[in-house]
C-alpha cells in the first residue's frame, strides 16, 4: 500500500486486521511525512523511538488477535496532555524543559488501546487563543492556502497543531482539547472533524488545566467514523478526576447508521449574526436542506441568551485560569527567572511569571484576578455564573421540547492569515468562538463537520450540538451530514 | 467602570506578574476594552437565578480519608528549578 499516512483510522484499522499493512509501516509513513513538514510547525516534540517501539508492540498484539480498535494506529498528542518522560509544556515558556513523571489518563487510555504516539503537537499557550499565534513554539501553519496565494493561514486554535497535522496527513488522527471552541474551530478551518464530548466524558487528569469547568478533551480526525472510534477510546470514568462521569461508554461506531429519519433538528435564530458572510449563511442553509432531505424534521428554535455567552465566558474562563495558573510560581516545576541580589520570594514569583507567560496568558490571568478581586466578585464573577445558568437553561428548554440536535455554523468566517489580526483588539479575536462557546458553558457535546469550500477554496464547517451524554446520536447525525455534504477536498502539498 | 494605571498596577501585583511602569497605560486600556465587552452582562435579568457551580448536576465524589499515594520525593523534585537535600529551594522568605 502507498501513502499510508493518508489513511483514516477506520481504513487503517481494517487494513491492519486484513494483514495488508503493519503498524510499523503506518508509523514509518507518518514519521516520514512529519519530517518533511517542518514548515507547518505542527509537531513540536517528535518521539520516533517511542512510536516505533509501540508500533512493534501493536503489531505483536494484532498478530495475537483480540486487539482494540485503536491498536497500531499512529496519532499525535496535543502538547497540553502530560506524557511521561516526554516534554509537555502547554506551548508555554514557563514549562520549558518540563518532563512529567506521569501520563494523562486520556493519553494512557490511548496507549493502553495500542495507539502509537508520534509526538506532541503545537497549540496556543495554555490553550488560550484562536489562531495558534500565542505559542512559545511559534505559529502552527495551516496546510491550506487561498488559491495560489502563498500567504500563510492559521490552522485555528487552540488545537492548531492537531488540526494542521491531521489535515496534512502527518498522522491518522490527533487529540485536542476544547474550552471555548479549541477543537471545533480549528477542525472547521482545516476541513477536518472535531468533537468535544459532554463535560465529564473524558478525564481531565494530567491535562494541563486552563478553565476546569469548561475544559474537555476530544479527537480530531479525518472523518466522523474515525471520531467515533477514537472518542470511545478516550472516554470513560476516572476516579482521579472528581468531575468524571460514572457512565458506561457506548460503542459509538456501531451507532453510525446514517438514519436520521424523524430526528428533530433545531435552527437557532440567534446564531444569525449581523454581518455574517453570505458564504456562511449559504453553507448553513445548505446543511439544513441536507438534513431535511435525509428525513430530519427542521424546526426554528430560540436560544435567547446566546449573545451573552462570549462575555460570560470571558469572565469565567479567565477567573478559573487565574486560579489554575497560580501554580506556575518558579518553585516546583518550570522556569524560574534569574534573580538579582536582594530579590525575595515575591520578586521571584513576579519575575518568573512575567518572563514565562506570554502576553495573552498574562492578560487573561490579570483579567481573572480582577473579576475575582474583593468588591468585583459579585458584579463580574457571580453575575457571569448566573448568566451561564440561563444559557444552559435555554438549551434544556429546547431539548425538553423534543429537539435532538442543533445545527449552526462552526465559525463566523474561513481561516484568516497569520498576522492579519495583529492590530485587532483582543475582543475581535475572541469573536472566533461566538458559535462554539455556548456549548462549553452548557457542558454539551458539539461536533464540527466539514461542509464546503469558500470562494477562495478554503474549508468551512458546520457545528452540530447534541443532548448531554448522547454523543452516539450526535455522531450519527454528523455522519448523515458528512455523507450528504460529501466533502473530499484536500490541501495541495506546498510544504 | 474604568480602570486607571493604579488599578492596573494593583491587579498585576495581585496576579504576581511584574509589569514595567511604562507598560501600564497600554495594559489599563486593554483591560478597559475587555471589561467594556463584559459590561453587556448587566443587561441580563438574573433575579432569582443561582450562580452555576457545576454544569452537570452532581455531588462531588468522596473517598476514604486515607493515604493512597506517596513516597516519591525524587519524582516530585525532578522538575524543580532548584531542589536541595530533598526540598524545594526558594529565596529567603523571613528576614
Amino acid at each position: 500500500m502507498s501513502d499510508l499516512n493518508k489513511l483514516g483510522l477506520a481504513e487503517a484499522r481494517d487494513a491492519l486486521r486484513k494483514g495488508e499493512t503493519t503498524s510499523v509501516e503506518l508509523t514509518e509513513a507518518c514519521l516520514k511525512a512529519i519530517d518533511a513538514a517542518d514548515a507547518l510547525n505542527a509537531f513540536v516534540h517528535k518521539t520516533p523511538e517511542i512510536a516505533l517501539e509501540r508500533a512493534k508492540a501493536a503489531d505483536a498484539r494484532i498478530q495475537e488477535g483480540e486487539a482494540p480498535a485503536m491498536c497500531g494506529l499512529p496519532v499525535g498528542i496535543k502538547d497540553l496532555f502530560c506524557t511521561k518522560g516526554v516534554a509537555s509544556q502547554a506551548a508555554s515558556k514557563i514549562l520549558d524543559g518540563f518532563k512529567p513523571e506521569y501520563e494523562s489518563t486520556v493519553s494512557q487510555q490511548l496507549a493502553d488501546a495500542g495507539a502509537v504516539m508520534l509526538g506532541k503537537l503545537n497549540m496556543d499557550e495554555f490553550a488560550m487563543g484562536s489562531s495558534n499565534e500565542t505559542s512559545a513554539y511559534g505559529n502552527a501553519v495551516s496546510p491550506w492556502r487561498r488559491g495560489n496565494d502563498d500567504a500563510q493561514l492559521t490552522p485555528g486554535g487552540s488545537s492548531g497543531g492537531s488540526a494542521s497535522a491531521v489535515a496534512a496527513d502527518l498522522c491518522l488522527a490527533a487529540t485536542g482539547t476544547d474550552t471555548g471552541g479549541s477543537i471545533r474551530q480549528p477542525a472547521a478551518f482545516t476541513g477536518t472533524v472535531g468533537i468535544k464530548p459532554t463535560y465529564g466524558r473524558c478525564s481531565r487528569w494530567g491535562v494541563v488545566a486552563f478553565a476546569s469547568s469548561l475544559d474537555q478533551a476530544g479527537p480530531m480526525t479525518k472523518s466522523v467514523r474515525d471520531a467515533a472510534i477514537m472518542l470511545e477510546a478516550m472516554c470513560g470514568h476516572d476516579p482521579k478526576d472528581s468531575t468524571s462521569a460514572e457512565l458506561a461508554v457506548p460503542n459509538f461506531e456501531a451507532m453510525l447508521t446514517g438514519d436520521i429519519k424523524g430526528k428533530k433538528i433545531g435552527i437557532p435564530k440567534e446564531y444569525r449574526m449581523e454581518g455574517m458572510p453570505a458564504e456562511i449563511e449559504k453553507l448553513w442553509a445548505d446543511g439544513t436542506e441536507m438534513l431535511k432531505a435525509a428525513g430530519a424534521e427542521i424546526v426554528d428554535i430560540s436560544l435567547p441568551h446566546t449573545k451573552y455567552a462570549l462575555p460570560a465566558y470571558y469572565v469565567i474562563a479567565p477567573a478559573e485560569a487565574s486560579s489554575n495558573l497560580a501554580r506556575y510560581d518558579g518553585v516546583r516545576y518550570g522556569n524560574r527567572a534569574v534573580l538579582e541580589a536582594g530579590d525575595g520570594i515575591t520578586e521571584m514569583y513576579e519575575k518568573s511569571r512575567a518572563a514565562g507567560f506570554g502576553q495573552e496568558v498574562q492578560r487573561r490571568v490579570m483579567i481573572g484576578t480582577y473579576v475575582l478581586s474583593a468588591g468585583f466578585y459579585d458584579a463580574y464573577y457571580n453575575r457571569a455564573r448566573r448568566v451561564r445558568a440561563l444559557i444552559k437553561r435555554d438549551f434544556e428548554e429546547v431539548f425538553a421540547a423534543g429537539v435532538d440536535a442543533i445545527l449552526t455554523p462552526a465559525t463566523p468566517s474561513a481561516a484568516f492569515g497569520l498576522g492579519e489580526m495583529i492590530d485587532a483588539d483582543p475582543v475581535q479575536m475572541y469573536l472566533n468562538d461566538v458559535f462554539t462557546v455556548t456549548v462549553n458553558l452548557a457542558g454539551l457535546p458539539g461536533i464540527a463537520v466539514p461542509a464546503g469550500l469558500d470562494t477562495q477554496g478554503l474549508p468551512l464547517g458546520l457545528q452540530l450540538i447534541g443532548r448531554p451524554w448522547e454523543e452516539g446520536d450526535l455522531l450519527n447525525t454528523a455522519y448523515a451530514l458528512e455523507s450528504a455534504a460529501g466533502f473530499v477536498a484536500k490541501p495541495g502539498k506546498w510544504w | 467602570m474604568s480602570i486607571d494605571q493604579n488599578t492596573a498596577a494593583k491587579v498585576a501585583k495581585l496576579a504576581r506578574i511584574k509589569v514595567e511602569e511604562d507598560a501600564l497605560p497600554a495594559l489599563a486600556e486593554e483591560f478597559n476594552t475587555i471589561l467594556g465587552f463584559i459590561e453587556q452582562l448587566n443587561e441580563v435579568d438574573v433575579e432569582g437565578v443561582e450562580p452555576m457551580t457545576s454544569v452537570t448536576p452532581q455531588r462531588l465524589k468522596r473517598r476514604e480519608d486515607v493515604v493512597n499515594d506517596g513516597n516519591q520525593q525524587d519524582k516530585i523534585l525532578s522538575n524543580a528549578p532548584d531542589a536541595r537535600e530533598g526540598f524545594f529551594a526558594v529565596p529567603k522568605v523571613v528576614e
